[in-house]
């Protein structure tokens, strides 16, 4: 192989019809209010760790349900549940949580 | 995939393109890369189809590459064209034809803008009157000059020797075609077939005997851009958008590329080395790659032009699988002989690719 | 029985809600109708939003509110022309009428969906539009349409919210269709996944919002915040898409068996020649301009003409159902003196 400098980059670009949605479909079975979110942000702008660490509700929902890994930004949720007061949809995001960490202790 | 579909949509994007009186403007890089296609091309329109082609020696860039780089502002391209257009004037002539798709976006762009913006085209009058004491009129028609062999495609096919097709099986030879960007994305209207579904190449595809390929990314840019490769640390890019394209044909088992731009058939060619070099990958059939030429070169090998008179050495993927398919003959021991017919020197052959 | 007539130009919902009434009122409405059957483009759909009422349902039982009234089906208006207190009326059949009033009710076009060259239609083998499959639901014909499709996108606002397709304005009633098609695919078809590319979901009616609750919910419809840019076709004949997600900020494509395009309404292309006809003028929209657009929009600037339903701009069915009916009562008091 010849070095020449540069390379082949990686695309960013997601395959909707390729992502592994096994984990979302594990989280669906244990909190189907999972499914009503539409993106609004309000845990986002609330949550109490999200300034200080990029935890943000909605991206884990949206990150789930594009396939990605969502472990490192549970670790820094404080369960104080001031997402799951603001929640037009009234999921139950503590619940989501505590089911995804559920999950992903269950794979270790 | 409805034919038809596309058929109603290539009757929205005619253009009238004049069949005779050309001015014709040279592209910067093209003689390097492919030094025998302008050649044949002029050929093919005076001494075959006996049209009026004029060439000045005066000619220069058209700026499009230095604007495209962000090295010269937009006015200084336009007193660089407005130059161009007092050339075209004094030779008397009223349609320009442009080897170059940049130089065709160039062109396009700025008459497009001085219809826009009156004011400008007048102070690049002053402009050009200041450096040169020229003056010029407008050209009439813009045509490139793959507008003018798709025009003029079936009276190649009528003189044509050989055919699209392969010589043993007697099947159509599968192409894909690829636009240079700025040939109608810009403008549509001013593309044959506009930009969406671009007939200019696939006509000449079709005629000639071939089956056009369609794959997903077929509107994808060839990876060149301008800084994209001109600066090493951008070429990843360019290059990673070049394997975009070769990863979405693949499927189709091309049989080659037929290109109208000067930067689109060098990246295709070349970087298919790179590919090749850096992930042990090849395209098409036993690891040659797929070739990948200009419509000069393919008017000219239908027309039975010997392969090294129109410059295919120069070709990192080797053309010979493909010049076999169609049966078209060549010398082989001919391929590094110069214009003398003495040896010139012989490229080093890549690891990966194979090539003679 | 008031001899007086009252011509309606179009037999969609709009026209036809509005010769009922009138006939009731005691007047002779005359419905001219260009195409070959009543109801316009509802005659088409399958089923109605929010309760999922059969569109053939509503259109027979509006056609019984109909016996007496005079229908020309297959006419156009050929002229118009203003007397003292009146029209006088030539129908391309070559009838001739004198009218006291006009109700403009032309409706709207589907915009064209090959217009949006990226997307394909017409090109693509399995790219079809909001109506193509209303028109499937009720015909289960058209070859466009997978046996078993595992996978199904909507492309909402084809057309509309396009300044480039020339047609700026919202088409209203697709973000809300595109949910329900896509609920009644994913019931004929509960194991495909059903994806929607929005730029914004505009569910202001009623029960809107509640059938993206369960299309999400029950459905496990996906949303994808995004507007499809470009469309190809892979070597399986299968679609290709690309979109951004833009709530994530990255590039995603889709391969899907049946891509469906939610083309938007532009207004009637007779609507200029109609309004010039009878000096009525046409809005920048280029829908017909009501008097204004709050408390007259079943008025015109003339006296005697009046408009209903999607002709001065993108309505719903109850909209232009209540629009038609006020429109009556407008004419109805125009023509007592009321006004």
């Amino acid at each position: 192989m010849i070095d020449f400098g540069f390379g082949l980059s990686r695309s960013s670009a997601v395959r909707l019809d390729e992502v592994d949605l096994s984990l979302y479909r594990k989280l669906e079975a244990l909190e189907p209010g999972v499914r009503t979110c539409m993106a609004c942000g309000s845990c986002t702008s609330t949550c109490t760790a999200g300034p200080w660490s990029g935890m943000s509700v909605r991206k884990v929902i949206l990150n789930l349900q594009r396939g990605k890994n969502v472990s490192d930004m549970l670790q820094a949720c404080m369960l104080c549940g001031k997402c799951t007061m603001v929640c037009p949809r009234g999921i139950n995001t503590r619940h989501l949580i505590l089911s995804l960490c559920r999950i992903y202790d269950e794979k270790k | 995939m409805i034919y038809q579909g596309k058929q109603k949509i290539w009757s929205d994007y005619q253009k009238e393109i004049p069949s005779d009186r050309w001015f014709y403007v040279r592209s910067c890089i093209r003689q390097s890369f492919f030094p025998a296609s302008e050649k044949y091309f002029l050929h093919i329109c005076r001494d075959l189809l006996g049209k009026d082609i004029y060439e000045t020696e005066h000619h220069t860039t058209c700026g499009g590459i230095a604007y495209h780089c962000d090295t010269i502002p937009q006015e200084t391209a336009m007193t660089i064209v407005a130059r161009q257009f007092a050339l075209m004037t004094e030779a008397g002539y009223k349609n320009l034809v442009t080897s170059c798709i940049t130089s065709f976006g160039n062109y396009t762009e700025i008459l497009e803008t001085w219809r826009e913006f009156p004011e400008l085209e007048a102070r690049i009058r002053e402009n050009l009157w200041k450096a040169t004491r020229r003056e010029f009129e407008k050209p009439e028609y813009v045509a490139h000059a793959s507008d003018l062999v798709y025009k003029f495609r079936n009276e190649i096919a009528e003189r044509a020797k050989y055919r699209l097709v392969d010589a043993q099986t007697g099947k159509a030879l599968r192409i894909v075609e690829h636009i240079g960007c700025h040939y109608s994305k810009m403008f549509p209207h001013k593309g044959i077939g506009g930009a969406e579904y671009p007939c200019v190449l696939s006509g000449m595809v079709d005629s000639w005997g071939g089956e056009v390929v369609d794959y997903p990314e077929r509107r994808h840019c060839c990876g060149f851009g301008f800084r994209q490769y001109l600066v090493k640390a951008n070429r990843s890019y360019s290059v990673s958008n070049t394997h975009k394209k070769f990863e979405s044909m693949e499927p189709y088992r091309p049989d080659a590329i037929i290109t109208n731009c000067p930067g689109c058939p060098y990246f295709l060619d070349r970087w298919q080395y790179v590919i090749a070099e850096q992930t042990g990958k090849t395209y098409g059939e036993g690891g040659f790659g797929i070739p990948v030429f200009t419509y000069e070169e393919f008017a000219g090998l239908m027309l039975g032009i010997d392969p090294w008179d129109l410059g295919l050495q120069i070709h990192q993927v080797a053309v010979e699988p493909f010049l076999d398919k169609i049966g078209i003959e060549y010398d082989p021991k001919a391929k590094y002989l110069g214009l003398n017919k003495e040896e010139i020197l012989r490229p080093g052959l890549p690891q990966r690719l194979k090539c003679f | 029985m008031d001899s007086r007539n009252i011509l309606i130009i179009g037999g969609g919902v709009a026209g036809m809600e509005a010769a009922k009434q009138l006939y009731r009122l005691g007047y002779r409405p005359v419905i001219v109708e260009q195409s070959d059957h009543l109801g316009g483009h509802v005659a088409g759909w399958f089923k109605l939003f929010p309760d999922m009422l059969s569109a053939s349902d509503l259109i027979s039982q509006m056609e019984e509110g109909l016996d007496g009234v005079d229908v020309y089906l297959k006419t156009r208006v050929a002229s118009m022309n203003r007397l003292k207190d009146g029209f006088s009326v030539v129908l391309s059949n070559g009838t001739g009428l004198l009218c006291q009033a006009v109700l403009i009710a032309s409706g709207f076009n589907l915009f064209d969906a090959s217009r949006k060259e990226e997307y394909g239609y017409g090109v693509y083998d399995h790219v079809i539009t909001n109506a193509d499959l209303e028109q499937w639901f009720r015909t289960g014909a058209d070859p466009r349409v997978p046996e078993e499709p595992s996978t199904i996108a909507f492309v909402h606002c084809v057309g509309s919210r396009d300044l480039k397709a020339g047609n700026p304005q919202c088409s209203k009633v697709c973000c809300m269709t595109a949910i329900k098609q896509a609920i009644e695919m994913k019931e004929k078809f509960p194991q495909a996944e059903v994806w929607c590319f929005y730029m914004d979901l505009r569910l202001f009616g009623k029960k809107y919002e509640d059938f993206y609750i369960n299309a999400q919910r029950d459905y496990g419809v996906h949303f994808v915040r995004g507007r499809v840019s470009e469309v190809s076709e892979d070597i399986d004949g299968k679609v290709m898409l690309k979109a951004e997600d833009t709530l994530a900020g990255t590039q995603v494509k889709l391969k899907t068996d049946l891509l469906v395009l939610m083309a938007g309404m532009l207004c009637n292309e007779d609507t200029s020649s109609l309004a010039a006809m009878v000096r009525a003028s046409v809005d920048s929209d280029g829908f017909l301009r009501s008097r204004d657009n709050i408390y007259r929009i079943n008025e015109s600037s003339r006296p005697g003409v009046f408009f209903a339903g999607a002709c001065t701009g993108t309505k719903t069915v109850p909209e232009t159902v209540a629009e038609a009916r006020a429109a009556a009562l407008d004419i109805h008091n125009y023509l007592s003196g009321n006004d």
